[in-house]
């Protein structure tokens, strides 16, 4: 009896929490037959099974549910709120009924009465007999019940047996043995590695489980704070190891609280703000290679950054200074801090001051890391990328000081080879700093941080490029690369998990024990300011000067000595001709499908050259150079500019001088490509002549002009004027004018463009001869 | 009261480990190091499918000494889950204690801090190292 028991505690609990959704979806669309038969026909069984458990209160209560329902099923009445409220009430106390039933207590019944009786409107009608309809619950497949422990001991055994094999193989191949053992072992060793699929898909269970209780949830939240919130979800049915669907609960729920809690504003908030009244949360799941992804969006009112960083002030988490140069994203990251919240008031739902700390901590125990993105007034989206499963992980083993190590490939970006074309190792002020593509990283020698005997010269070694969890690229320098493998890691003893360094231990196919590094514990034993301890200075100071600033030293197209504040490049690139066009009177540079003014060069050069990419956040333009020098701190001796322009002042670097740039003067005369109509030049174009209209306007746009019609007030400004057969009356002060001839080609005034010739059009347009004889004119 | 001890030899010394704590006496290969560890940490050791935890049960105790060099008797003991080989300079027999377990007498330096207890057995009075005390080593003591 009491396995019975059990058995029906089990299962109810099972079909309370695959109902919760549906109740919520049966509001939203009460018509909906389908659903509602959902929630019917758990409420008969329940009562069915009161009754044979004699259990009087579960009985009354379900039984009065049902008579309800059967009502709405039979059309006697229409589902309202009070009615789903009712229903959800009596659907609450049967499962704290349960529990209680579980754990041997009583509950106080003084309260059933007033649900049964909040579930009548007045006459419910005599349809509780036609609640006798069966519905046959279909069971698509046998299912058993099992406890937990017997599939992890399962799991545990399995992995032990898949290291047993592998042992097994390396000393058969080690010791050679006969065509039939080894044959015999193959065939041992496919079953083995089967049967650990087939269990390690034992432990998978749909996110499903984890998505069910959202619907009710949100329901809640949104209830109690008074907002409107749509809740979407998609990818349910996406596979999980159940031990991360427990791992993940927990911070699943927080955030979905913070969105609803602070995220959504109310009605009113949102129609001042021209949004719809009701708020969306899109809550989603998706596998990507050996990683879930779970993503959690909504359209509220974002992550206030400036009020991040003055509660991290305030609180004495960041100097003032520091955060000044903040970028958006650190603002947002400061949200993981511990002990930030940034709700005006602490609610009951949300705001306790364990939060989004607590959230980054647990999935990052289990391998995995939460990205932030926020929009100001559009809503922030939360994505946790956790592994798939937390026993069997696909690992990189690489050599360092001859030792092998494991490291997870879920946090590995790329393999560089450190003698690669595009990559440079630089040491700067004693730190290591990897160029990898016009991306600065800073570089950890594996080998110098761990010990043992250097094998191999620093040019012959390998960058992997290591993502750590919620925090920042560095480059780890390995001696070898040895393999990718599949290991079945444990946790290391804690003597060894003390130091920080490591994420647990496993054997290699050869045999060895092997270490798995973790990447963030190795980028701060290395003294790496990455996102988590520390928000670096990021590469937004505009002109800050200040003492420890770092410099980038590079020679100038015309072979000067020129220096820019680090902090202000955002990449360095190596360009090709190709991605130089001039335009408007000014060269333009494609960087990264991003096009910006490039500066630092005359004419658009003939052979590739560098660019840095240079940044305040919203202006941006290229600088092009010849090579970088150095990168070394901004020596201090500054001689200022008798004029103030775009070189700030002179500096004595390694005895000889340079040019420091003043990037706010580049910058403010350059960088505008964002407000184009301010910046464009202007291009004069007659009115109503349709080969100008579609053939000339574009043109002159694409060539970065902004057109008006000759004779309209701006075209007093312009720099361009074409004209066909007659000049205009006035000509604005030092415009060039292109004059185009005659379609016929005939009587074309000296100096005009064959109106056909593309080529000698654009050149026109450049202001450059074209080739052919064909001059512009003015 | 058939209390059964595995008696060590570390040091120069014969000690006693409780024979319930010890899950049996094994032979380790040359330990993968583990770079960052404590100094009693030597490093991991493969036995079949498992991984060990190599401690040197004298650097345990006075981080000036270590075990004899080559030496590869350990006693394999599983404590809160994880494994360990604790590396002594040779194993010898396990004896059945003749008399209570008393009160360690005044003991010196880490001795002080491993030892757990005095045993008398075959005639000789033996000192009970506490395994646990052996793990954690004598970082404890500097936290």
């Amino acid at each position: 009896m009491d396995d019975l028991i059990n058995d029906f505690i089990a299962e109810t609990r099972e079909m309370l929490e695959a109902l919760s959704g549906e109740i919520v979806a049966w509001e939203a669309a009460p018509g909906d037959r389908g659903r509602l038969d959902e929630i019917f026909r758990f409420v008969h069984t329940v009562k069915g099974n009161s009754g044979f458990f004699e259990l009087p209160r579960i009985g009354a209560l379900s039984h009065a549910a049902e008579d309800a329902l059967a009502a709405v099923r039979s059309g006697a009445r229409e589902p309202d709120a009070a009615l789903v409220s009712a229903v959800l009430a009596v659907i609450d106390r049967l499962g704290e009924l349960v529990e209680a039933l579980d754990s041997g207590e009583d509950l106080a019944s003084e309260d059933d009465a007033a649900l049964i009786a909040a579930l009548g409107p007045d006459a419910a009608g005599d349809a509780s007999e036609k609640a006798s309809a069966h519905h046959p619950n279909p069971r698509a497949t046998r299912s058993i019940r099992l406890p937990v422990e017997l599939l992890d001991r399962m799991m545990s055994g399995v992995s032990d047996l898949v290291l047993a094999r592998n042992d097994l193989a390396r000393r058969i191949r080690e010791q050679g043995a006969g065509g039939e053992v080894e044959a015999a072992f193959e065939r041992a060793s496919a079953i083995i590695g089967e049967l650990r699929d087939e269990v390690t898909r034992t432990r998978m269970q749909r996110i499903d489980t984890l998505f069910a209780p959202l619907p009710r949830m949100v329901r809640d939240l949104a209830g109690q704070t008074g907002k409107q919130v749509v809740l979407e979800m998609d990818g349910a049915d996406v596979d999980i190891d159940r031990e991360m669907i427990e791992m993940i609960r927990d911070p699943l729920t927080h955030i979905v609280r913070n969105a609803i809690d602070h995220g959504i504003e109310s009605p009113g908030q949102r129609r001042r703000a021209g949004k719809s009244e009701t708020g969306s949360l899109r809550v989603s799941a998706r596998q990507a290679g050996n990683q879930i992804l779970i993503e959690i969006a909504d359209d509220g009112r974002g992550i206030d950054g400036a009020k991040l960083v003055r509660r991290a002030v305030g609180a004495g988490l960041i100097g003032a200074e520091k955060a000044a140069r903040l970028s958006d994203a650190e603002r947002i990251a400061l949200v993981f801090e511990p002990g930030l919240s940034t709700a005006a008031q602490v609610s009951d739902i949300s705001g306790r001051g364990v939060g989004m700390d607590v959230v980054r901590a647990n999935i990052e125990r289990i391998g995995g890391l939460v990205e932030i993105h926020s929009r100001k007034g559009e809503g922030a989206c939360l994505v946790l990328r956790v592994p798939l499963t937390l026993t069997i992980i696909p690992a990189l083993t690489v050599g360092a000081g001859g030792r092998t190590y494991a490291l997870p490939r879920s946090a590995i970006e790329e393999i560089v080879r450190a003698k690669a074309a595009n990559v440079r190792v630089e040491s700067v002020g004693g730190a290591s700093v990897a160029t990898v593509r016009g991306r600065r990283l800073p570089l950890v020698d594996l080998t110098g941080l761990l010990g043992g005997q250097a094998t191999t010269e620093p040019g012959e070694r390998s960058l992997v490029i290591l993502r750590p969890a919620g925090a920042d690229l560095y480059a780890l320098s390995v001696e070898k690369v040895h393999d990718h493998e599949e290991l079945v890691v444990k946790p290391a003893a804690p003597a060894i998990m003390a130091t920080g360094l490591y994420a647990g231990t496993t054997i290699a196919d050869d045999g060895k024990p092997v270490l798995l590094l973790d990447p963030p514990g190795i980028a701060a034993r290395a003294g790496l300011a990455l996102g988590r301890t520390e928000p670096t200075a990021p590469p937004t100071a505009v002109s800050a000067a200040e003492t420890g600033a770092q410099a980038i030293l590079f020679r100038t197209l015309s072979g000067g000595r020129m220096l820019a504040l680090l902090a202000a490049v955002q990449r360095i690139h190596n360009v090709g001709p190709e991605a130089i066009r001039s335009g408007g009177g000014r060269l333009h540079v494609a960087l990264e499908d991003d096009l910006m003014p490039l500066v630092g060069c005359d004419s658009a050069p003939e052979r590739p050259i560098g660019v840095l990419r240079i940044s305040d956040g919203s202006r941006e333009i290229g600088y092009g150079f010849d090579e970088v020098i150095d990168i070394l701190p901004l020596p201090e001796g500054l001689i200022p500019a008798a004029v103030p322009g775009e070189v700030a002042g002179v500096l004595l670097v390694a005895g000889e001088q340079a040019e420091l740039l003043d990037i706010h003067t580049l910058l403010a005369r350059h960088g505008g490509r964002n407000d184009v109509s301010c910046t464009r030049p202007l291009c004069a174009l007659p009115a109503g002549d349709p080969f100008m209209d579609a053939i000339m306007r574009p043109l002159a746009e694409a060539a970065g002009y902004r057109v008006v019609a000759t004779g309209s007030a701006e075209s007093a400004e312009a720099v361009l004027v074409i004209a066909a057969d007659e000049l205009p009356p006035e000509l604005p002060p030092g415009a060039r004018v292109v004059r185009l001839a005659p379609p016929d080609r005939k009587d074309a005034p000296e100096g005009a463009v064959d109106r056909y010739d593309r080529k000698a059009l654009l050149a026109a347009l450049e202001g450059r001869p074209a080739r052919g004889g064909k001059r512009r004119n003015g | 009261m058939a209390d059964l001890y595995l008696i060590v030899r570390l040091g120069g010394e014969r000690l006693a480990l409780r024979a319930a704590d010890v899950d049996s006496v094994v032979e380790i290969d040359a330990p993968t190091p583990v770079p960052g560890a404590a100094g009693h940490v030597v490093g991991l050791s493969a036995l079949r499918s498992r991984v060990l935890t190599v401690i040197d049960c004298l650097r345990s105790v006075d981080p000036a000494r270590s075990v004899a060099e080559g030496a590869r008797e350990a006693v394999m003991a599983v404590v809160d889950g994880h494994p360990y080989a604790l590396l002594v300079d040779a194993v010898e027999d396990v004896v059945e204690a003749s008399a209570e377990p008393r009160a360690p007498s005044a003991l010196s330096g880490g001795w002080s801090r491993v030892g757990r207890a005095v045993v008398e057995a075959q005639g000789d009075l033996l000192l009970l190292l506490d395994i646990d005390a052996l793990i954690a080593g004598p970082t404890r003591e500097a936290a």
